[in-house]
């Protein structure tokens, strides 16, 4: 089986390598994925179309917007089929269980994650709402949001982080970030544009078409960073305590 | 044998980058077909995915550019406009559409955001992976492969044994059910620990037709009156009925 | 020369903790080498000019990634069998 395995992947890596060949050579700027006109355009005309200086944030929310939505969604179904397949079901038997965590928390750490959790939630923000100037965005923002209250749990335990951001609403708080990027999406059809289409917005916000594109992006970045927040910590929570959310790591 | 022009020198050191990340692909779908553990599985898969990933980005770069944020001279946004001393050159620095010798010198940003929503569903997978092999270490006791595999092939033919054993003692439907998942755990007792000594003392009498009970654990299934709850005093208790 | 040193550096640095991370029997010690992994990816990521992936790479693959994998093998059997 693994010796099977094994002249299986070797014909493969064979394979590939010898496509390598046909493949541009590092960093050349006339690669075929280099001087597309697709990226080319993204490059040369984001700053004109939405006056937002970092590019991968514009083409994330704006120009690839619909990807960015369903993304956002599959994180939330994955997030929902984790704590269902860990809920219920058969029950485990006791003897699995060896190690229970039984203490008390410890003074030094959890004093100073009660110095460093605030700092982090507010590089959080800083990163979600930055990141049409600088690297960031809403999944960064969120995955640093989500890794606050892990924190919170590892510390602690998950009961008290369970306490400030309990699994329902958990997912109230993930399906409100879905709502707000369908509800800005839909609001710009709404507004007479098509689907996603941040421009018309500007019949509603006192500012340019551009400036239009650039503040729903903003919107858009916080209804990813809800749902990626929330769904980071509802993963972590089922995957510690085997779907019972207690007494967990 | 380096020599310009021969297929090593094409590989190892002119696109030396496309061959680790084909090293690195194998090395991920290698461990996914051949590693026994099922979380070493799932690392490997997700080391498929980053070499994956990582030649997405690499046929992005372009040699000398900078990240894909405008410097400050292209800059559109308002607040940040080059300023002199007098205002009136301030239009010249709005937003104008990059020249093609200017947009050489940003990289590709379409890759990175493919992968970057790429990234963040993947670590989405790697959870729901990983809940399934809670769920499955849950149901059997085990995240091995074989030892996986072994149980599985032991249900199963539990499970075909059952239906033809079990199809004529239509009395008890319910029974079938409840005890499946004893049976299960059962089925390697029924062979191999019959005549342990245990049973022989709670049983003395089965001395005799020990040929009976040694070779005949399929024909005493078949005819055997009910599934019980401990396979031990099943098997021990065939002999005696098959005298009697 | 296609590549500078410090590509060719991390890149076989990758192959090794690669191997190492698949090669270990300790889970956990898998999990934490699988993490060295996902940084010098993001290392590598940054080196590209890809800033935001590099980012991502550095919250997601390094750190969450990590914490659920080691969160589950909590549940599970540390030592694997191969």
């Amino acid at each position: 089986m693994k010796r099977a395995a094994l002249i299986l992947v070797l014909l493969i890596g064979l394979l590939l390598s010898w496509a390598a060949k046909d493949f541009p050579s590092w960093g050349n700027p006339q690669a075929p994925a280099s001087s597309s006109p697709v990226s080319s355009h993204f490059i040369a005309s984001t700053g004109v179309d939405t006056e937002v200086p970092n590019m991968v944030t514009a083409v994330l929310a704006d120009y690839r917007g619909f990807d960015t939505m369903f993304e956002t969604v599959v994180v939330f179904i994955a997030g929902l089929a984790v704590v269902s397949i860990l809920r219920g079901g058969p029950t485990r038997r006791t003897r699995d269980r060896k190690f229970v965590v039984d203490f008390e928390p410890d003074l030094i750490v959890t004093n100073t994650v009660r110095l460093i959790v605030p700092v982090i939630q507010i590089f959080a923000f800083y990163v979600l709402a930055h990141g049409h100037v600088s690297p960031g965005g809403g999944f960064q923002g969120g995955v640093a949001m989500g890794a606050s209250f892990i924190l919170i749990a590892l510390s602690w335990d998950l009961k008290t982080a369970l306490n400030r951001f309990s699994i329902d609403r958990c997912f109230t708080v993930a399906a409100l970030g879905i709502i707000i990027y369908a509800g800005i999406g839909l609001l710009s059809m709404v507004l007479g544009g098509e689907f996603l289409d941040y421009a018309h917005l500007s019949q509603v916000l006192p500012v340019s078409p551009e400036m239009a594109r650039y503040h729903a992006m903003l919107g858009v970045e916080i209804g990813v960073g809800f749902t990626v927040t929330a769904i980071m910590f509802a993963l972590y929570a089922s995957l510690s305590t085997d779907g019972r959310m207690q007494d967990g790591l | 044998m380096f020599e310009d022009g021969s297929i090593l020198n094409q590989l190892l050191v002119e696109r030396l980058n496309y061959f680790i990340y084909v090293v690195l692909l194998l090395i991920g779908l290698w461990a996914m077909i051949a590693k026994n553990n099922l979380i070493k599985k799932l690392i490997g898969m997700s080391i498929f995915q980053t070499a994956i990933i990582l030649f997405y980005v690499s046929i992005g770069v372009k040699k000398g550019a900078t990240i894909p944020i405008y410097l400050p001279e292209h800059d559109p946004h308002g607040s940040n406009l080059v300023t002199d001393s007098n205002s009136t050159e301030l239009t010249a620095h709005g937003p104008q559409v990059l020249e093609a010798s200017l947009v050489s010198g940003y990289t590709n940003p379409l890759p990175h955001v493919l992968m970057l929503t790429a990234i963040v569903v993947g670590v989405a997978t790697l959870g729901l992976a990983l809940s399934v092999c809670l769920r499955i270490y849950r149901g059997y006791g085990t995240a091995e492969e074989d030892e996986l595999l072994e149980k599985l092939e032991r249900e199963d033919a539990r499970n075909t044994g059952g239906l033809t054993r079990r199809r004529p003692r239509s009395r008890r439907p319910n029974r079938n059910k409840a005890t499946n998942n004893q049976s299960k755990r059962s089925a390697s007792f029924e062979s191999s620990k019959s005549q342990s000594p245990k049973n022989k003392n709670r049983r003395p009498s089965n001395s005799k037709p020990k040929v009976g009970s040694s070779s005949g654990s399929e024909p005493t299934e078949n005819n055997k009156p009910k599934p019980r709850r401990r396979p031990r005093k099943l098997s021990a208790r065939k002999p005696g009925e098959n005298k009697s | 020369m296609g590549l500078e040193l410090f590509n060719t550096l991390i890149l076989s640095l990758l192959v090794v903790v690669a191997i190492l991370s698949l090669w270990v029997r300790d889970l956990v010690v898998s999990a934490a080498v699988f993490a060295i992994y996902s940084f010098l990816m993001c290392l590598l990521w940054a080196e590209m000019g890809a800033v935001d992936v590099a980012f991502t790479e550095a919250t997601v693959g390094a750190g969450v990634s990590t914490v659920i994998l080691i969160a589950t093998v909590f549940n599970l059997k540390r030592k694997a069998k191969d």
